[in-house]
């Protein structure tokens, strides 16, 4: 499962007093909605789009189709091919992506003022006109089956299919969106073009724009390069069911090093007490370096390079999860000292200078984060997915600083199970074995 | 998540466009301390960088490793700071910092709301010359790095090819020794390995401090010269020697294997010029040499020849080159065969390309997008503050002045399609080429062996 990297500054959006960011609402005359940040400093626009869904929308029998329809999008479009395309888009000096995650699709572009609208022109035909020309998707297949059998033999792809393979069994969520060697070998033209039909489309689409555009300008722009894609799609799958118990998953895998990768269910973004979670697990496992794992495994021990959890609230599921590498040796040493930190944040919560340093840090990093117009695109996109309002940015640092002691303790025996906690240790980890 | 980093070994081709940064101010102190600050005053941040011109490559024989772990010992305190405070009062601050190695420099630096900017030079400042360290914090953060390579190089049979491709390529010069240090020199690190090196390079008169964001250029050099200036500089550092490579006469092949090996491999680097004050146009012909065989998937001499076609070779070509190094660099390509095609195939047809490229000369439509994707890059890259900085330390700390790094566009722009030919005959000499294979197990009777 390749999950959105939106865990770190999934909630740290809002602005400090003095940098209150003038977001704007944009409604275009053909009734799409996006967000605006507008800085006509740089003659340049970064333009952000989602599209709710991603690979769990793949077909049960043709896993990884998402994925490979969306790499293939760039590959040729209306009367070019794929180098046609790619040399179009260069002379224009325009640089798009399209990325196909667990939960969604994401296509972000950047281009120069003086080139918008033929950018915009030849965007919009990759958008609605993909060719899928046979040699493309082998090429592009190819490319897939590589990425895939270098998943394989890689520590940390092995751990995290393992794990969600256990976790979420026949739901999407248990497997990889990029498929399997086998699903994608059988996927055909005609599986790739329906699945462009039904997840390229203005159903569940948020949109966010920074830097040289006007709302006007934006508004009209949007109604050309999306107002022809299909109303509707096929339609987002169900809750995923958890079905991992506590324990230790062994992997054999020939390295002086071990890769654990751990955790167990988590909580909803929308939960009332996801922020008191969230600085919870900050104190606990934030990948910064004061944070208590970190601390006990790494500074006054040195059994790890680096230890962090994280929370992670998916659509359909939700999840608690960490991640370090240890010498075989020493592997079974600091899964203790986990468990023994879980224990004691279960019992104790957090010290009132934890809580005060923590919520500082918070809130006072907020500015650094909207460092850019890519950067603050991306924010802004990620809040309207996850159904936050538009004044969230400046409501937030207060959210964090209602956060007390008790509360966190109170979610921490909610949160918390150090019993459920499953280990999936793919090395040669000495006096640890599968279990149960 | 992971901290103290040292950088990759491929950075990309565009590695560098300050240029165009709209107000960069330059001073130096009277201790020899070199300071650049970048405004940018479209949010209130502000990031300091404090870079040491001395990196991996400028290590005592028999002690690699030592810069990078000193790296990490800079954290471990001061008299007024305690170990690991110095993180727990930027974060405090609401603030990010890190560090990292690399064989030219070694670099330390926080980014924070502007107006914590003063606390953060007090700091760095403090731990230039009073750094303090016990034989316990030197032992556990030992076994920090010795994880830390066991992590990013022994887990992973490309970082580990990659190392003897390195010493391979050099035959004298100490880019051919890794920047985490070979495992058993790195083990055997001590305290005083680490205070030796410290003593004499971090210095006033060997650091170039970075500001960049919402500052003023005046303000930054009165806070510079109360907590930097009464520094005392290192009295008799010299210029920066290290041994030199001799005449490269014989071309070197290397073939490794490891069942951890998913995707096999071909790989070539050649010895190359890198950018040097005042004369940078053998590197900027590089650049676009690089740019026009492999840096598109899609559209390079390299992926049309070989991943293209009804029996496409590769499933992935590029070429690279960074022209940002004290000494020499390199010039490479990089090839992923298909499942059928072997190594040596692949190879070859990489030879036959790169022979064909010589013979046609440039592609004058293509040599024409890449110079608009240049300059586009330079208004791109103006909204990357991070980058800028980086960019300015990086070209200081490899020789480079203010000035070429502002001139450095336009040099690119100046380019021609003669010039690329010849930096593409100069380059492409198999004298100085390491060849490397890395494959499975399974694969070694694949082919003929290079």
């Amino acid at each position: 499962m390749k999950m959105r990297l939106v865990f770190a500054a999934l909630i740290a959006f809002a602005l400090p007093a003095q940098a209150e960011l003038p977001i704007q609402s944009v409604t275009s005359p053909g009734g799409l909605t996006a967000w605006l940040v507008e800085d006509h400093e740089i003659p340049f626009t970064a333009l952000e789009i989602r599209m709710t869904g991603g690979t769990s929308l793949d077909p049960a029998d043709q896993r990884g189709v998402v994925n490979l329809m969306t790499a293939l999008i760039e590959e040729g479009a209306g009367d070019l091919d794929a180098q046609g395309f790619a040399n179009a888009r260069d002379d224009l000096a325009a640089q798009f992506s399209f990325g196909a995650n667990t939960d969604s699709i994401s296509i972000s572009a950047k281009f120069l003022t003086e080139n918008r609208d033929a950018a915009m022109d030849l965007l919009h035909l990759a958008m609605t006109e993909p060719r899928f020309d046979a040699d493309a998707v082998e090429r592009v297949r190819g490319q897939v089956l590589s990425n895939i059998r270098s998943n394989m033999k890689d520590p940390g792809s092995i751990a995290a299919q393992r794990f969600d393979r256990m976790a979420f069994g026949a739901h999407p969520y248990g497997g990889s969106g990029d498929g399997t060697e086998e699903s994608v070998a059988a996927l055909s033209r005609a599986d790739i073009q329906a699945a462009f039909q039904n997840t390229i489309t203005r159903e569940h689409l948020f949109i966010a724009a920074t830097g040289d555009i006007t709302a006007t300008e934006l508004g009209l722009l949007l109604d050309k390069l999306l107002g022809d894609l299909p109303a509707k799609g096929w339609p987002l799958p169900k809750r995923a069911e958890w079905g991992l118990k506590g324990g230790v998953t062994v992997v054999d895998f020939p390295s002086p090093q071990s890769l654990i990768y751990f955790g167990h269910q988590g909580i909803k973004r929308d939960d009332k007490d996801f922020f008191a979670a969230y600085v919870l697990n900050e104190i606990l496992g934030g990948g910064r370096f004061t944070a208590r794992l970190m601390t006990e495994v790494r500074d006054k021990r040195g059994l790890t390079y680096g230890i962090g959890t994280f929370l992670a609230p998916m659509d359909h599921a939700e999840m608690m999860l960490g991640q370090f590498s240890s010498a075989n040796g020493t592997t079974a040493e600091a899964i203790d000292l986990v468990k023994a930190e879980w224990a004691r944040m279960l019992k104790d919560g957090v010290t009132d200078e934890e809580l005060a340093a923590t919520k500082t840090y918070l809130t006072g990093s907020y500015p650094l984060r909207f460092d850019g117009n890519g950067p603050i695109a991306r924010i802004l996109v990620g809040m309207q997915s996850e159904g936050l309002p538009i004044d969230y940015a400046t409501r937030r640092n207060a959210l964090i600083e209602a956060v007390t002691r008790d509360e966190i303790l109170r979610v921490a025996k909610r949160l918390l199970k150090p019993e459920d906690l499953h280990f999936v240790v793919v090395g040669q980890p000495e006096g640890l074995g599968t279990t149960p | 998540m992971l901290r103290r980093l040292f950088t990759p070994l491929f950075l990309g081709v565009f590695a560098s466009s300050a240029a165009l940064a709209e107000k960069v101010t330059t001073f130096t102190l009277e201790n020899g301390l070199e300071a650049v600050v970048i405004e940018d005053h479209r949010a209130p941040v502000a990031m300091q960088m404090l870079w040491y011109r001395v990196g991996a490559a400028d290590e005592p024989a028999g002690k690699s490793g030592i810069a990078h772990f000193l790296e990490h010992l800079m954290f471990k305190g001061t008299e007024t700071v305690a170990p690991g405070e110095f993180s727990v009062v930027v974060e405090a601050q609401g603030g990010d910092d890190n560090a990292f190695t690399h064989q030219d420099y070694t670099a330390y630096f926080q980014r924070v709301a502007a107006d914590r900017l003063e606390l953060m030079m007090k700091m760095e400042a403090d731990r230039m010359r009073g750094l303090i360290l016990s034989e316990d914090n030197v032992e556990t953060e030992r076994a920090v790095i010795v994880e830390e390579r066991a992590q990013r190089s022994d887990s992973d049979p490309s970082s580990l090819f990659s190392e003897q491709r390195s010493a391979a390529q050099y035959l004298n010069h100490p880019y051919g020794i890794p920047i985490i240090g070979w495992k058993h020199e790195a083990e055997a690190l001590t305290r005083e390995d680490a205070l030796s090196f410290y003593r004499t390079f971090y210095a006033p008169n060997n650091a170039i401090l970075i500001v960049a964001g919402d500052v003023n250029p005046d303000a930054v050099k009165a806070l510079a010269e109360t907590y930097y200036g009464p520094i005392a500089p290192t009295p008799g550092l010299g210029p920066r020697l290290r041994p030199s490579e001799p005449p490269q006469l014989a071309e070197r092949r290397l073939t490794m294997t490891d069942p951890r090996v998913a995707q096999p491999y071909v790989v070539r680097t050649y010895l190359a010029p890198e950018r040097n004050a005042g004369d940078q146009k053998d590197a900027a012909a590089l650049v676009i040499l690089a740019e026009l065989l492999g840096g598109s998937s899609t559209t390079s001499v390299l992926a049309r020849a070989l991943q293209f076609g009804d029996a496409p070779k590769a499933v992935y070509t590029t070429a690279f080159y960074d022209g940002l190094s004290y000494d020499h660099t390199e010039f490479g390509f990089y090839a992923v065969p298909v499942p059928d095609v072997s190594l040596a195939d692949l190879e070859e047809a990489v030879d036959g390309v790169i022979a064909q490229f010589l013979k046609d000369g440039v592609d004058q439509e293509a040599f024409d997008r890449i110079k608009r994707q240049l300059r586009a890059d330079d208004i791109y890259a103006r909204d990357n503050l991070d980058r800028l900085a980086r960019d300015y330390g990086t070209a200081l700390t490899s020789g480079l002045t203010v000035t070429d790094v502002q001139a450095w566009p336009q040099v690119l722009q100046d380019v021609t399609p003669d010039a690329v030919m010849e930096a593409a005959r100069n380059v492409l000499n198999r004298k100085t080429a390491v060849t490397g294979w890395l494959m499975r197990e399974e694969d070694t009777t694949e082919g003929a062996k290079p």
